[in-house]
C-alpha cells in the first residue's frame, strides 16, 4: 500500500499602505508598473525600509498559528537571478523567521487533525512576468510586494487534507485582516511538495512551484501521486526533482532536478538593523488576534446548541460570524439570531451578491425585531416583512412596526371587547358553540382578525374565545 | 591666490563682502577640471551647466564640490566608472547630495573612481586611469582617486568620497591632503551606489581638517531612508575643533610600528615626529600591541567580506530594469551579456571570489570566519578605546606607487602597513587621515581612529596636530 506524504509553502501577500521594504503603494492594481518606487526597480543606491506595519502582521499571524516568536525581527539576503528579481536578491527570513514550530487544526470528516508548522516568514515578492511568443513583459507593481510564506511539515496526508489545510489556513488570514488572500489577484500561491513511498521512511520529494489556485494545488497532488505510485509499482525510482504543473493539462513537467538545485547564498541582510521584538509588543499584538474559526465553530455548538450545519454556515466569514456574536452579547436567543442571519439576512447578500458591510442591518435590529417577536407585538410572518423593510431602508424595526401600523393587539381588554363585539354579531352561532367543533372557535378568530386587520394576537384571542365561548347567552 | 584655493571658512567670507562671487568659483572651478582633465584624468563627467547658488549662512554656500561617481545624482549620468552603467542617469538625489543642495553648494562635476569603487588604485575605470597631481608617473590610490586628486590639484576646494576598505583615507594620503570617513551612520548611504553595505562609508577630501568638519557637518544626519543612520543633531564637528587636547590619550599599534621601522626608516621618523608633536600639545601616547594574526588577518577578511556583499550588491545590474543592456535571445542570455561585457576582467574576478565565499559549502569556512575575525579585531580595539581617545597610525607603508609597480600582496610590509585602515570601516570607527610630511618630494601621512560616535574628538586632535605639522598642500605651493 503506497502512501504519499505532501507538504505545502504557501505564500500570501498582505496588505498594507506602504510595501514591506519600500514607500510605494502595497495594494493592488490592474494598470502595470503604477506602485514603483526607485527601490522596486533595484537601481543603485536604494536602501530597504523595513515597514513596521508589515512585521506586526507577520507576528500576528506567526502567534495565530501558535508558532514561536523570535527574540528580534532579522532579515536575510536569498541571492539568484532571474528577470523578475530587480535587485538580483529578495529579502527574506532564513536563519530566524518571524515564527518556527507552529499548527493549525484542520477538521476532517473523522475529527480534528493536527497539521504542524515549519515555519512561517516575511520577505519581499518578485515582479510579475508575461510571456509572450517573441518578448516577456515585466510589471514591477508586485516588487517588494509584502509576502509571508508559510511552510508545514510533511506532515499531510492526503488531497483532502491539503485543500482543508489551505481553506483553514486562508480563513485564519482573513479572520486575522492581513490580507484577502485571493488567488485571482494572485495574491495566494502554493509551493506542493508530494512524495510517495510503501515503507516508513519517506519517499523521494518532487517539488511543484507556483501553484495558482486551490483547485489546481488538488489536481496537482491527484496527479502526482497517481504518476508516482505507478513509476514505483513498475519497479521504478522516483527522482528528486522540481516539476511544473500545467494547469492546462494538468500534468506536471518535469523542469530541474536535484543535481540543478540552485545555492540561494543565503546571508544577514546587512541594511536592516535588527528589529527588537519585546514582551509588550508581542502581547499589544495578540490583543488583535479574534477567536478563529474552528473554535467559533466548536463555541457555537457546544455553548449555543446550534447545529454543526448553522455553526459552519455562520463562520464561513468573520464580518458574519462577529455580526452573529454581537447579536448574541446583546441578549438575543443564539437560536433566534441564527436563524435570522443564516436565512433572511445571508439569503439576501447571496442574491445581491454583496457583503453585510453593505447593508444597514446592525445587531441591535436583530435583537429589536427577536423582541417584537418574542413579545408578540408581531407576529414571525410580519417579522419577515419588517425584516426585509429594514435591510432596504435601515430603520429599525420598532419605527417600521409602527409606521405599517403592524402593532398586534395584545391588550386583554381590547380583543375582549373585539370579541364580545363579534360574538354580538354572530348570536346565533355563539349560542350554538360546541367545544367538540373546533372549526367554529376558528371562524370565530378568522371573525376577529377580519375586524381588527389582522393585528389582534391569534394566541390571545383564542384564549379569550374559549373563555367567552361557553358562557356566552347562558 | 585665487579665492578658490583658501580655506572655506576664507571663501564664504569673500563671498558675504562681495569680494568675489559664486559665478566666478563656479567658472574658474570649471576650467581648471577641464585644464587639468588630460593630465590627471579625475573627471567622468565635468558640469559645464553648473550654476552659481545664492550665498547664504552656509559656509558651503555657492562654492564649487566634486562628488565621486558613485554618489546618485538626479538628472545627471553617474557611472560607477563601469561600462555597465556608461549611459545610466539616476531618478533619484544620494542623500548627501540632496543635503549639500541645500547647503547651496555647487556640484561641478563626478569623478573617477576603480571600476564600482572597488580597488585601490583609480587605474580600472571605464574612462581611464587617474594619475597623481605630485608625479603623474605615480597613481593617486582609490577608490576615490578621482575627488583626491581634484582636491590635491585645488580643482575643488572639496569634494565627495566613499570609503569601504580605505578608499577616502588612503588617497588622501597619496595625495597630500586631508581625507576622512566618519562614524558608520553618520551620513546616510541612501543614494550611494553600494559595493560592502556593512562597510560602506560617506566622507570627504579637503585641503584642512577645519574644511573636512564643515563639509562633513552638512552631509550628516538621521534619513528615513537609510536604517542604519542615527540621530547626530547634538554633534557639531567644527564647534569644538580648536580645543585644547592636553590631556587626551592615544596609542599606536606596536605591530605597524615595528613593521614601518622595518620597512622604511623616513616613514618611520616622521611618525615618530609626529608622536611628539602630541607630546608638545600634553597628548599622551602609549604603545599598546594587537595580535598579529589579527592584523594580517584584516586584509583577507576584508576581502571575504566585500567580495560577498559586493557579488550580492551588483546582482541588480543586469540590464534588464537600467543599465547599458546587451542583446540575447532570452532573458538569461540578456543577462549574461550585459555582465559579461559590462564588468572589466577584475571585477568579474571578484565577483567569482564573492560567491565562491558565499556558497553553502564555504560560507562556514570563509564567511563566517571572516565575520568572527572581523568582530574579534573590532572588539580587541574597542576594548582598547576604554582607555584612549583613539589611535595614531602612519596611513601607508609609503609614498605612492607608480603605475604597474609589483605588489607582493602576501608580504608582511603589504598587510601590515598598507591594509590596516580598513579596521576603521570594521568597526565602523570616525577615521581622518592628514599629510605629515614628504619623503622623495611625495607626501606622506597618519591617521587617527577614534571610538564611535566620537567623531568630533577625532576632528579636534588632528585639527590641533594640523596646526603643528603645517604641511602645505601641493595645491598652494605652485601658486607661489
Amino acid at each position: 500500500m503506497y502512501k504519499a506524504t505532501i507538504g505545502l509553502e504557501i505564500h500570501c501577500e498582505f496588505e498594507s499602505i506602504s510595501k514591506v521594504f519600500s514607500p510605494s503603494d502595497n495594494s493592488y492594481t490592474d494598470a502595470p508598473n503604477i506602485h514603483v518606487a526607485p527601490q522596486d526597480l533595484g537601481f543603485p543606491g536604494i536602501l530597504p525600509v523595513l515597514n513596521k506595519k508589515s512585521i506586526e502582521q507577520a507576528l500576528k499571524m506567526s502567534m495565530a498559528l501558535n508558532c514561536k516568536t523570535p527574540d528580534e525581527i532579522v532579515f536575510d539576503r536569498k541571492n539568484y537571478y532571474y528577470p523578475d528579481l530587480p535587485k538580483g536578491y529578495q529579502i527574506t527570513q532564513f536563519n530566524k523567521p518571524v515564527g518556527v514550530n507552529g499548527y493549525i487544526d484542520i477538521e476532517m470528516e473523522d475529527g480534528i487533525k493536527r497539521i504542524t508548522i515549519q515555519d512561517i516568514h516575511l520577505e519581499e515578492d518578485s515582479a510579475s512576468l508575461d510571456h509572450y511568443d517573441t518578448y516577456s513583459l515585466i510589471d514591477y507593481n508586485r516588487a517588494g510586494r509584502t509576502l509571508v510564506e508559510m511552510v508545514t511539515d510533511p506532515c499531510i496526508h492526503s488531497k483532502e487534507e491539503a485543500l482543508k489545510l489551505l481553506e483553514t489556513y486562508r480563513s485564519i488570514i482573513l479572520y486575522c485582516g492581513v490580507s484577502q488572500a485571493r488567488s485571482d489577484r494572485g495574491q495566494m500561491r502554493c509551493d506542493v511538495n508530494v512524495s510517495v513511498s510503501n515503507t516508513d521512511e519517506l519517499g523521494c520529494k518532487v517539488e511543484m512551484k507556483n501553484i495558482n489556485s486551490f483547485y489546481n494545488v488538488g489536481r496537482a497532488i491527484d496527479y502526482e501521486i497517481k504518476r508516482q505510485t505507478e513509476v514505483l509499482e513498475s519497479g521504478g525510482v522516483v527522482e528528486q526533482e522540481t516539476r511544473r504543473f500545467d494547469d492546462e493539462t494538468g500534468i506536471t513537467y518535469k523542469m530541474r532536478d536535484k543535481a540543478d538545485a540552485v545555492d540561494y547564498k543565503y546571508f544577514p541582510e546587512p541594511n536592516i538593523p535588527p528589529y527588537p521584538v519585546t514582551e509588550q509588543w508581542l502581547n499589544e499584538i495578540r490583543k488583535t488576534i479574534p477567536m478563529l474559526q474552528l473554535e467559533r465553530k466548536q463555541k457555537y455548538i457546544s455553548d449555543y446548541d446550534l447545529s454543526a450545519y448553522d455553526a459552519e454556515v455562520l463562520v464561513k466569514t468573520k464580518e458574519i460570524s462577529d455580526f452573529f456574536n454581537d447579536c448574541v452579547k446583546l441578549g438575543t436567543d443564539p437560536k433566534k439570531a441564527c436563524n435570522w442571519i443564516t436565512g433572511m439576512l445571508m439569503g439576501y447578500l447571496n442574491e445581491t451578491d454583496i457583503s453585510i458591510k453593505d447593508v444597514p442591518i446592525t445587531p441591535e435590529m436583530i435583537k429589536e425585531l427577536v423582541d417584537l417577536v418574542d413579545k408578540k407585538t408581531i407576529s414571525s410572518k410580519q417579522a419577515k416583512e419588517v425584516f426585509e423593510d429594514m435591510i432596504e431602508s435601515g430603520n429599525n424595526p420598532k419605527k417600521i412596526v409602527e409606521e405599517k401600523r403592524m402593532m398586534q393587539i395584545t391588550d386583554d381588554s381590547a380583543i375582549h371587547d373585539v370579541v364580545m363585539e363579534v360574538l354580538k354579531e354572530n348570536d346565533e352561532q355563539a349560542r350554538d358553540y360546541n367545544p367538540e367543533k373546533t372549526r367554529m372557535i376558528d371562524f370565530f378568530v378568522g371573525q376577529v382578525m377580519k375586524k381588527t386587520r389582522g393585528k389582534a394576537n391569534p394566541a390571545k384571542t383564542m384564549e379569550i374565545l374559549r373563555e367567552e365561548l361557553p358562557k356566552y347567552g347562558k | 591666490m585665487s579665492y578658490l584655493d583658501k580655506s572655506l571658512e576664507e571663501i564664504h567670507a569673500a563671498l558675504k563682502d562681495g569680494k568675489v562671487t559664486s559665478k566666478e568659483l563656479v567658472e574658474e572651478s570649471l576650467k581648471r577640471a577641464h585644464d587639468y582633465q588630460d593630465e590627471l584624468n579625475s573627471f567622468v563627467t565635468i558640469l559645464d551647466d553648473a550654476k552659481e547658488k545664492d550665498i547664504t549662512d552656509n559656509v558651503l554656500s555657492g562654492i564649487p564640490y566634486a562628488a565621486k561617481d558613485n554618489y546618485s545624482t538626479k538628472g545627471i549620468l553617474t557611472t560607477a566608472s563601469s561600462n555597465i552603467l556608461s549611459n545610466y542617469v539616476p531618478v533619484f538625489d544620494a542623500t548627501a547630495i540632496t543635503k549639500l543642495k541645500e547647503a547651496n553648494a555647487c556640484l561641478i562635476g563626478k569623478t573617477v573612481l576603480d571600476e564600482l569603487a572597488m580597488g585601490g588604485t583609480s587605474t580600472t575605470g571605464h574612462t581611464g586611469p587617474v594619475k597623481n597631481p605630485w608625479d603623474t608617473s605615480r597613481l593617486i590610490g582609490g577608490s576615490s582617486g578621482g575627488s583626491a586628486a581634484a582636491v590635491a590639484k585645488g580643482i575643488v576646494p572639496y569634494a565627495l568620497g566613499s570609503d569601504t576598505g580605505d578608499s577616502i583615507r588612503k588617497p588622501a594620503c597619496y595625495g597630500g591632503i586631508v581625507g576622512v570617513k566618519p562614524t558608520y551612520g553618520l551620513i546616510s548611504r541612501w543614494g550611494l551606489f553600494a559595493f560592502a553595505s556593512s562597510l560602506d562609508h560617506l566622507g570627504c577630501f579637503a585641503k584642512s581638517v577645519k574644511d573636512a568638519a564643515y563639509v562633513i557637518n552638512n552631509m550628516k544626519g538621521i534619513d528615513d531612508n537609510d536604517m542604519t543612520s542615527w540621530d547626530s543633531s547634538n554633534i557639531d564637528l567644527v564647534k569644538d575643533i580648536d580645543k585644547d587636547v592636553s590631556g587626551k590619550k592615544l596609542f599606536y599599534i606596536k605591530e605597524i610600528v615595528d613593521e614601518l621601522k622595518n620597512s622604511n626608516q623616513k616613514y618611520y621618523y616622521n611618525f615618530i615626529n609626529i608622536l611628539n608633536y602630541c607630546k608638545e600639545l600634553g597628548i599622551e601616547v602609549k604603545e599598546e600591541s594587537i595580535d598579529i594574526k589579527l592584523l594580517k588577518g584584516a586584509y583577507p577578511t576584508y576581502m571575504a567580506i566585500s567580495c560577498a556583499e559586493a557579488t550580492s550588491n551588483n546582482s541588480n545590474l543586469t540590464g534588464i530594469p537600467f543599465g547599458n543592456k546587451k542583446d540575447g535571445d532570452n532573458p538569461y542570455e540578456v543577462m549574461i551579456n550585459t555582465r559579461t561585457e559590462g564588468f572589466s576582467e577584475l571585477i568579474r574576478r571578484r565577483f567569482v571570489i564573492g560567491s565562491f565565499i558565499l556558497q553553502k559549502e564555504n560560507q562556514e569556512k570563509l564567511f563566517k570566519n571572516a565575520q568572527r575575525l572581523r568582530r574579534l579585531i573590532v572588539e580587541r580595539v574597542t576594548e582598547l578605546f576604554k582607555k584612549y581617545d583613539g589611535y595614531i597610525v602612519p596611513a601607508s607603508g609609503d609614498i605612492a606607487p607608480h603605475f604597474n609597480e609589483e605588489i607582493d600582496r602576501l608580504s608582511e610590509k603589504y598587510l601590515l602597513l598598507e591594509n590596516h585602515l580598513v579596521i576603521g570601516d570594521f568597526g565602523g570607527f570616525p577615521s581622518i587621515t592628514i599629510p605629515s610630511g614628504e619623503i622623495d618630494n611625495m607626501p606622506i601621512a597618519i591617521n587617527i581612529t577614534g571610538p564611535i560616535m566620537e567623531d568630533a574628538k577625532i576632528f579636534n586632535i588632528a585639527k590641533k596636530l594640523e596646526e603643528k605639522i603645517g604641511f602645505t598642500p601641493l595645491s598652494l605651493r605652485k601658486e607661489k
